[in-house]
């Protein structure tokens, strides 16, 4: 008999190459330390209803009565959920060939492709398409398709923030490409310099790279900041005269915690642009039900929206699209009903608008809490998350706890995310699995525990850090960038 | 409004789920106590023990296949073995991945029976060409070909998988679509366990989709992969992959976990579930005969008895001058008559080319889903299209 065809030596290489740190190293050991009876925060994440988010009510009553339409027969009906709910989801219902348990078109139900475009219209003031905006199984899907379309081989290179959401690196690993780094400068607030996205092309190209597109996440994951309208003007005029497709990732674009830099898509500032410009830049914009005010994670809801990509290319990722058949359908609801809420004058409108806004202040809130409690450590710079759902703090680590994570075998901030871990059970992801500066050391957490937990566990951080930092220390001080 | 049965097994799954957050990402393969309560499933349907760890929740079972080609293939010299004819899936996804698709005819005139002189012989060409044969691909009941294999072509199967090193990816998805009392359907977990073959013999994938059976519910995109005989370092490959996507959707989730778990007797819902599921299931074997024996009516036509799945592909002889016309307008034959049914017709039907078939054959393939008072309807405006066809292109 040969040796089995799944030895690890014989499966795809480019399999081995990905990394995916968000459910890497530290959430397999806070999971061990759970099933021991340890008590664990998952920071690890973005998964608002983990941490105790309730979903809100409204989207759950459409949702319930599109997936048991019976419920409609009965009587009763009228007295367990509201007027809008029932006649919105007689209204998907209507939408669909046969209920949520048909496929759809491959591309998601038309008519909730015209609900995005509608919303991106009011959102942007400017036309979009609906033949132009396919749902996915949530938008990670959508970019890993971007993505397999743009990369032919390994000297395709991709445009990416550092630090980054890993599926970007794991993503460009599977498919073989090149992934080049731009820098985010930490000490301005992790804002984008041009001057680095220029550095960073021409070194790659140097290196017989060919840099096909750019990714942008804004707001930042893990960083959180907001690009600025002339930031958004500079990088779509770079990725014009570099002849580069934008990635425009814009899940978190509902968690703005501050009022200096509000959310503006990508596609607005291009149209405001006007042509040439507007005419030329191609450009995916992505979103998602995971994140903002909603965090339905596990719905699995997304699209992507295409901007100048041409027809026959359009084709080709129908194409692939269709070989999944189509994206689930009460995800698309879902997506549907974020894009299209209740409105003034609706009947769950108040409600709706209640909830949303709760956990937008209170989100706003423990960004500052999050921020404030790590500022408050001697040896942790932490810059204030301007938006999405994470905090990513810079660690300053002596040299002996260096050291002692060498001897380890773990990189420095594995080794400390690890000791934090068994110390107080707060589950991080350290900032290796997510790029930064030579020498420089970070941990990303989420703002999501819930708000009344959050002293305790910024009280917990600071013990936890306080011992480390005298355990480590000498009197030379502590390691710097 | 709802049954009793369903508002406890509700609060019992929701006890299942971590906070009863159901729109919180789950454990990347799928919530723990849903994967038990599959796991369980597959043990009783199989009377072997199923690991809870070995299963993967995907959205359908079409992600699980491209996981497994992800893994699987490395460049154009790894090659699967697929069924001729194949759910395109398979080739699409081959492709995808840059393998190479290494053929195996199924046999027409036997029923569309898999031949294992042919499995042999089509591995031996392959490997002579250079190309590592990493898997075979088998779908039981077939698709689009409908047929059941029997136990002992099973078993030769699995004999071939393990002498050979293959990993053998089993698609499954129309395990309870069997319309005939003459076969029945088995798991190829079932067949090697019963054999005397465990982990360390035999390499498994074993695939499951709530879009089929008697459920049908293609749009909440429910599946799973049950993965045995895979070594640990490969096993935190494959957990590493389903740990980019995080996971697949909940509803999908724990639909998956009612079709391997349903109400059994004596539960509050039994009857009536009983009821749906026999109605669809006799259905669905009436309206295959229907199908069947009015394409076998038609001339130039033959149908191969539709054992299980949801498909009929007969086999249309086309006359000469029909295949002519096609070339004319530079199209495939099968694609020419689908294009005329569809314009004549309004019928959809996928030609046989894309699903590969023996070099100068033509097929349609034809769902068995019109809705069973609507298929006379289907049939005559069939029929009449296609006579009407052969008066114009007959010798």
């Amino acid at each position: 008999m040969s040796s089995k065809t799944l030895d690890y030596d014989s499966i795809n290489e480019n399999v081995k190459k990905v990394a995916y740190a968000v459910r890497g190293e530290l959430y397999l050991r806070a999971s061990e330390l759970q099933k021991e009876g340890k008590k664990i925060v998952f920071t690890n994440v973005g998964n608002p209803h983990a941490l105790g988010q309730k979903p809100l009510t409204f989207p759950r009553q459409v949702i319930a009565l599109c997936q048991a339409p019976f419920l409609m027969d009965d009587p009763n009906v009228g007295l367990i959920f509201p007027a809008d709910a029932i006649a919105r989801a007689k209204h998907y219902l209507s939408l669909t060939s046969g209920g949520l348990g048909a496929y759809s078109d491959s591309r998601g139900l038309p008519g909730i492709r015209k609900e995005v475009a509608d919303f991106i219209q009011k959102r942007d003031g400017y036309p979009s398409d609906p033949e132009l905006i396919y749902l996915t199984d949530g938008a990670s899907k959508g970019v890993m398709q971007m993505l397999n379309t743009i990369i032919r081989n390994d000297k395709d290179g991709i445009l990416v923030p550092v630090p980054q959401y890993p599926l970007y690196s794991a993503a460009i690993s599977l498919f073989g490409g090149s992934l080049v780094p731009y820098y985010l400068e930490e000490s301005a607030n992790w804002s984008l310099d041009i001057k680095n996205l220029y550095q960073s092309t021409t070194e790659a190209r140097r290196r017989g790279v060919t840099v096909r597109a750019m990714v942008i996440i804004n707001p930042g994951n893990p960083t959180g900041q907001c690009l600025s309208e002339s930031n958004l003007r500079e990088i779509l005029e770079f990725c014009i005269s570099e002849n580069l497709v934008l990635l425009a990732d814009e899940v978190y674009q509902q968690n703005i915690y501050q009022d200096e830099r509000p959310f503006i898509s990508a596609r607005k500032v291009l149209f405001d642009m006007g042509p040439p410009w507007s005419k030329e830049l191609q450009l995916v914009s992505f979103h998602t039900v995971s994140k903002g005010y909603w965090g339905e994670c596990g719905q699995r809801g997304g699209y992507f929206e295409m901007t100048n990509i041409p027809p026959k290319t359009v084709d080709e990722i129908y194409k692939v699209a269709s070989i999944s058949l189509s994206p689930n359908v009460p995800g698309q609801i879902f997506l549907g009903l974020m894009v299209n809420p209740p409105k003034p004058g609706d009947i769950s409108y108040l409600k709706y608008e209640q909830e949303s806004k709760a956990v937008l202040e209170s989100l706003r809130r423990r960004a500052h809490i999050m921020t404030d409690g790590f500022n408050s450590c001697r040896n942790v710079v932490c810059n204030f998350t301007e938006g999405a759902m994470y905090s990513f703090p810079q660690i300053r680590l002596p040299p002996r706890a260096i050291e002692a994570a060498k001897k380890a075998g773990k990189v420095p901030d594995v080794f400390y995310c690890l000791k934090l871990l068994e110390a107080t059970g707060i589950s991080t992801v350290p900032g290796s699995g997510f790029g930064q500066k030579e020498g420089v050391f970070h941990l990303r957490t989420t703002i999501l525990p819930a708000e009344e937990d959050m002293p305790q566990i910024m009280a917990s951080f600071k013990k936890f850090n306080d011992e480390f930092m005298e355990q480590y220390e000498d009197y030379r001080g502590y390691s710097r960038m | 409004m709802l049954s009793s049965d369903s508002i406890s097994r509700a609060q019992q799954i929701l006890d299942q789920i971590p906070g009863r957050a159901t729109g919180a990402y789950s454990h990347s393969q799928g919530i723990k106590g849903l994967r038990d309560t599959i796991a369980a499933g597959i043990t009783a349907r199989d009377g072997f023990p199923c690991n809870s760890d070995d299963i993967y929740l995907t959205n359908g079972a079409s992600p699980a296949v491209h996981m497994m080609m992800e893994l699987l293939l490395s460049s154009e010299k790894d090659g699967i073995l697929c069924p001729i004819p194949q759910y395109p899936l398979y080739s699409a996804s081959i492709t995808l991945h840059g393998g190479t698709l290494v053929p195996y005819y199924l046999n027409e005139a036997s029923c569309w029976g898999l031949e294992m002189s042919e499995l042999k012989r089509q591995t031996e060409e392959a490997r002579s060409k250079g190309i590592r044969v990493k898997a075979l691909v088998v779908i039981n009941p077939g698709n689009p070909t409908g047929q059941v294999l029997s136990e002992e072509n099973q078993k030769d199967i699995v004999e071939f998988c393990i002498e050979e090193g293959l990993v053998l990816i089993a698609d499954e998805v129309y395990q309870e679509d069997v319309y005939v009392d003459n076969k029945k359907f088995n798991s190829f977990k079932k067949i090697s366990r019963s054999m005397g073959f465990g982990e360390e013999d035999i390499a498994l994938v074993s695939l499951q989709s709530i879009s089929k059976g008697y459920y049908g519910e293609c749009g909440k995109r429910g599946g799973y992969m049950e993965v045995t005989g895979f070594s640990a370092s490969v096993k935190e490959q494959i957990y590493k992959i389903a740990s980019v996507n995080l996971c697949s959707n909940i509803s999908g989730q724990i639909l998956s976990s009612l079709v391997m778990s349903p109400p059994k007797v004596g539960d509050a819902s039994f009857d009536s579930y009983r009821a749906e599921r026999d109605g669809i299931l006799s259905s669905l074997a009436r309206r295959a005969k229907m199908l069947e024996e009015a394409f076998n009516s038609l001339e130039g036509f033959s149908c191969n008895k539709v054992e299980g799945a949801m498909y009929l592909f007969p086999r249309i002889n086309l006359p000469r001058r029909a295949i002519q016309a096609a070339q004319a307008e530079n199209a495939v034959p099968d694609v020419f008559y689908a294009r005329r049914l569809l314009e004549a017709a309004g019928i959809v039907v996928v030609p046989g080319s894309g699903f590969g078939q023996a070099p100068g054959t033509w097929h349609i393939r034809c769902t068995i889903l019109p809705q069973e008072n609507k298929i006379p309807m289907v049939i005559s405006k069939l029929t009449e299209f296609h006579k009407a066809f052969m008066t114009e292109f007959r010798e």
